[in-house]
């Protein structure tokens, strides 16, 4: 593992059984049924640095961001932390301190705020349960920081969150991801719950909080300006597995992936009318994901060994590219 | 004569506290062939204003002012029985759910053919092919094969094509899509726009795009309407609106979106938050985030007021000597 990397995921695995039920399963003679959320999928992130994952709904992006949080036992792979794995840890003192190191900021911030709790009692709860602070005093000292921190004042922190605005209640999210002082944010589709205007603000916050306290972003966002405003570098995903991984630079000006290439001629721009070409067909049914180059049947390259053989990510300059076209020296 | 026109309605609700003046002094219209976008932020009265226009606004909201005409006939008031048939027969609507808009224990074709049936004069074998030909036209691929699959057996992009099928079974003449793409990946959006753009293009029906995205609004509409705490904040073409703003408000909202390549170390925003219904402030209701903000603006609500030659119209005291709306 290299020293500047905060994370490595290496083959990360992660399966659900969606069988119907045993019973149903017996009468009809039906197998298991297994769907590959994420299948074996490799990235790291650089300390300070913000990776993004991007990609059609259902591709695995939240279900890659749970597993590294930990709320998912992987089915397969290693998630690495500062040098200790997530998946074969034993110590349960290093999983604490990776968990205090950790946070997660959710697309909902509806949901995650509970109703009942005042807004300081919601900011604490980190800091109680990794008693960070020396006594109660000490707790309303640093909810009060965090507050004015994310732009409330801290009066705020006796409202409850129905009392707040989308943006407001992000920004409370965000004050409780921070208060166990982590070095590394999950942020889920931070954004795509609020409006433009708001959605400046909190990209904002998020901005000047990582300059601030040095923090590394695993981002989530399905809007490639927002992605494009956000990252250092990019993992596009495609049916649970990365397509391309490529730094920010690079996607926008030299797409390698077929994929790539027609994700980003699929976005509406402000300027422009209609030149871009609709994707055609849709995401396949992950269940029963399509042989060889899961893409194949959406793309214009794809020949008889793309319906065969599965790509693997090659290096090509600074990116990594999963295509046997590009491989090929085909496009 | 436009299609849809709508002149300076207000919608209220009645509520414990008083009445709360959800939309106000709104006016629009729709030509037919035109799509018109409507954009704000949430809960600045988009909703509303298509309900208003199907009769589908939930009690207690009602129209309290101003007036809704459908090609050239006042239906503002008209009874549920009346408004449901020009629903049915004139007016289709498409919501961001298409799960809302389809009853799960019926199969596509059934839904189909039973609400051509209820709104044309045809045998069953006629409405089904009708349905078949519809189900093609907004794309569906083997519409014979599919016509027997329940809404759950279809992806989000394939059901909301349903939805629109359902919308066009008898040939509106208006079509109210509110945030019709919202639920979709930017692949099946793209699908979803072409298909609407035709119908105006083709058909000639006139259209409400609700959305919160303005690279949908740029690349569907041919006008735009912003709106703001329940009030018209500008109207006009959409690329004068995009390119060259006029209101405050809207100028803020333009400038905070992201744009690939644009490099920004922060984007800029509008700073503050938009005021609840309950707590808008006297005179024009951007006026305490409003950097152009003057005394008179902290007083009353400006009027429409033209900006340009173009039909460019925005609701700002900046433009005090230009012609006004009324
Ligand atoms: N707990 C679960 N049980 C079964 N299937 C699941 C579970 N969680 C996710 N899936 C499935 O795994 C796939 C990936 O889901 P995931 O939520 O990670 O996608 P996503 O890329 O985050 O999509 P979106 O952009 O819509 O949020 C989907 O097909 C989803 O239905
Ligand atoms: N039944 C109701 N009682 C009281 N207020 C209501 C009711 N329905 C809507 N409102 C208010 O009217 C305002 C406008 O609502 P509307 O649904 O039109 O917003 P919108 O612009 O469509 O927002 P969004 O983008 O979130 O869909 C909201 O602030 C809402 O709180
Ligand atoms: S491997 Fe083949 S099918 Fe897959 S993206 Fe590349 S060219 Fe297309
Ligand atoms: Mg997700
Ligand atoms: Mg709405």
């Amino acid at each position: 593992m290299s020293e500047q990397n905060i994370l490595e995921v290496q083959g990360l695995k992660m399966y659900f059984d969606v069988s119907p039920p045993f019973v149903t399963r017996l009468l009809n003679r039906m197998p298991k049924q297994v769907l590959k959320a994420v299948d074996g999928l490799s990235f790291s992130i650089e300390r300070g640095k913000t990776f993004s994952l991007v990609g059609e709904s259902g591709c695995g992006k939240s279900t890659v961001a749970r597993a590294v949080a930990g709320l998912y036992t992987p089915t397969g792979g290693d998630i690495i932390i500062d040098g200790q794995n997530l998946a074969t840890a034993k110590d349960r003192s290093k999983i604490t301190d990776i968990s205090r190191q950790m946070q997660m900021i959710f697309q909902s911030p509806y949901a995650s705020l509970d109703p009942r709790w005042r807004v300081r009692d919601i900011i604490a709860e980190p800091i109680r349960a990794f008693k960070l602070a020396a006594n109660k005093e000490d707790e309303w000292r640093q909810v009060e920081q965090l507050l004015v921190q994310v732009g409330l004042s801290a009066s705020d922190g006796e409202k409850y969150p129905h009392e707040f605005s989308g943006g407001q209640r992000q920004r409370i999210s965000i004050a409780r991801a921070l208060s166990s002082k982590p070095e590394f944010l999950i942020c889920d589709e931070p954004t795509s719950a609020l409006d433009v205007s708001v959605q400046a603000q909190i990209l904002n916050l998020m901005t000047a909080l990582q300059d601030e306290l040095g923090l590394t972003y695993l981002f989530i966002s399905h809007d490639l300006a927002v992605i494009d405003h956000m990252s250092d570098w990019i993992g596009v995903m495609y049916l649970g597995r990365v397509c391309e991984i490529t730094p920010k630079s690079e996607l926008f000006s030299n797409p390698r992936h077929p994929y790539t290439r027609l994700l980003l001629e699929a976005i509406p721009d402000l300027k422009g009318r209609s030149h871009r070409k609709p994707l055609k067909g849709e995401v396949p049914n992950p269940i029963t994901p399509p042989s060889g180059c899961t893409f194949h049947p959406r793309c214009p390259y794809a020949n008889e060994r793309c319906k065969q053989e599965q790509p693997v990510l090659g290096e090509y300059g600074p990116s990594q590219v999963a295509c046997h076209a590009v491989e090929e020296f085909r496009i | 004569m436009a299609v849809i026109d709508i002149s300076n309605i207000s919608i209220e609700f009645p509520t414990r506290r008083g009445v709360l003046t959800a939309v106000e002094n709104l006016s629009l219209s729709i030509e037919a062939g035109e799509i018109l976008g409507v954009v704000g932020e949430s809960g600045a009265g988009k909703s509303l204003t298509g309900n208003a226009i199907v009769g589908l606004l939930e009690p207690p909201g009602h129209v309290t002012a101003g007036t809704i005409l459908l090609n050239g006939r006042d239906i503002t008031h008209l009874p549920e029985s009346e408004m449901r048939k020009i629903r049915g027969a004139k007016i289709g609507v498409i919501f961001q759910d298409p799960l809302t808009s389809l009853d799960p224990l019926y199969t596509i074709g059934r839904q189909l053919t039973q609400t051509i049936l209820t709104h044309k004069k045809m045998s069953h074998a006629e409405a089904k092919a009708r349905a078949i030909e519809l189900l093609n036209e907004v794309g569906i691929p083997a519409p014979e094969q599919r016509f027997d699959a329940f809404p759950h057996e279809f992806s989000g992009g394939m059901r909301q094509r349903v939805v629109i099928a359902l919308a066009l079974c008898c040939d509106p003449c208006l079509i109210i899509a509110d945030e019709p793409t919202t639920a979709l990946d930017v692949s099946v959006q793209a699908q979803i726009i072409d298909l609407l753009k035709n119908l105006s293009r083709e058909k000639g029906v006139a259209t409400m795009l609700v959305t919160h995205d303005m690279g949908v609004i740029a690349e569907a509409a041919d006008r735009v309407a912003v709106i703001y705490s329940g009030r018209l904040a500008e109207i006009g073409d959409v690329r004068s609106v995009i390119d060259a703003p006029k209101h405050p408000y809207t100028r803020g909202l333009m400038d905070s979106i992201p744009q690939i390549g644009q490099n920004l170390k922060t984007l800029p925003n509008i700073i503050g938050a938009m005021p609840r219904l309950d707590a808008r402030p006297e005179g024009c209701a951007f006026n305490p985030r409003c950097a152009k903000s003057k005394s008179i603006c902290r007083q009353q609500t400006a009027p429409l007021i033209e900006t340009g030659s173009d039909g460019q119209w925005a609701a700002c005291w900046a433009y005090e000597g230009g012609n006004k709306y009324v």
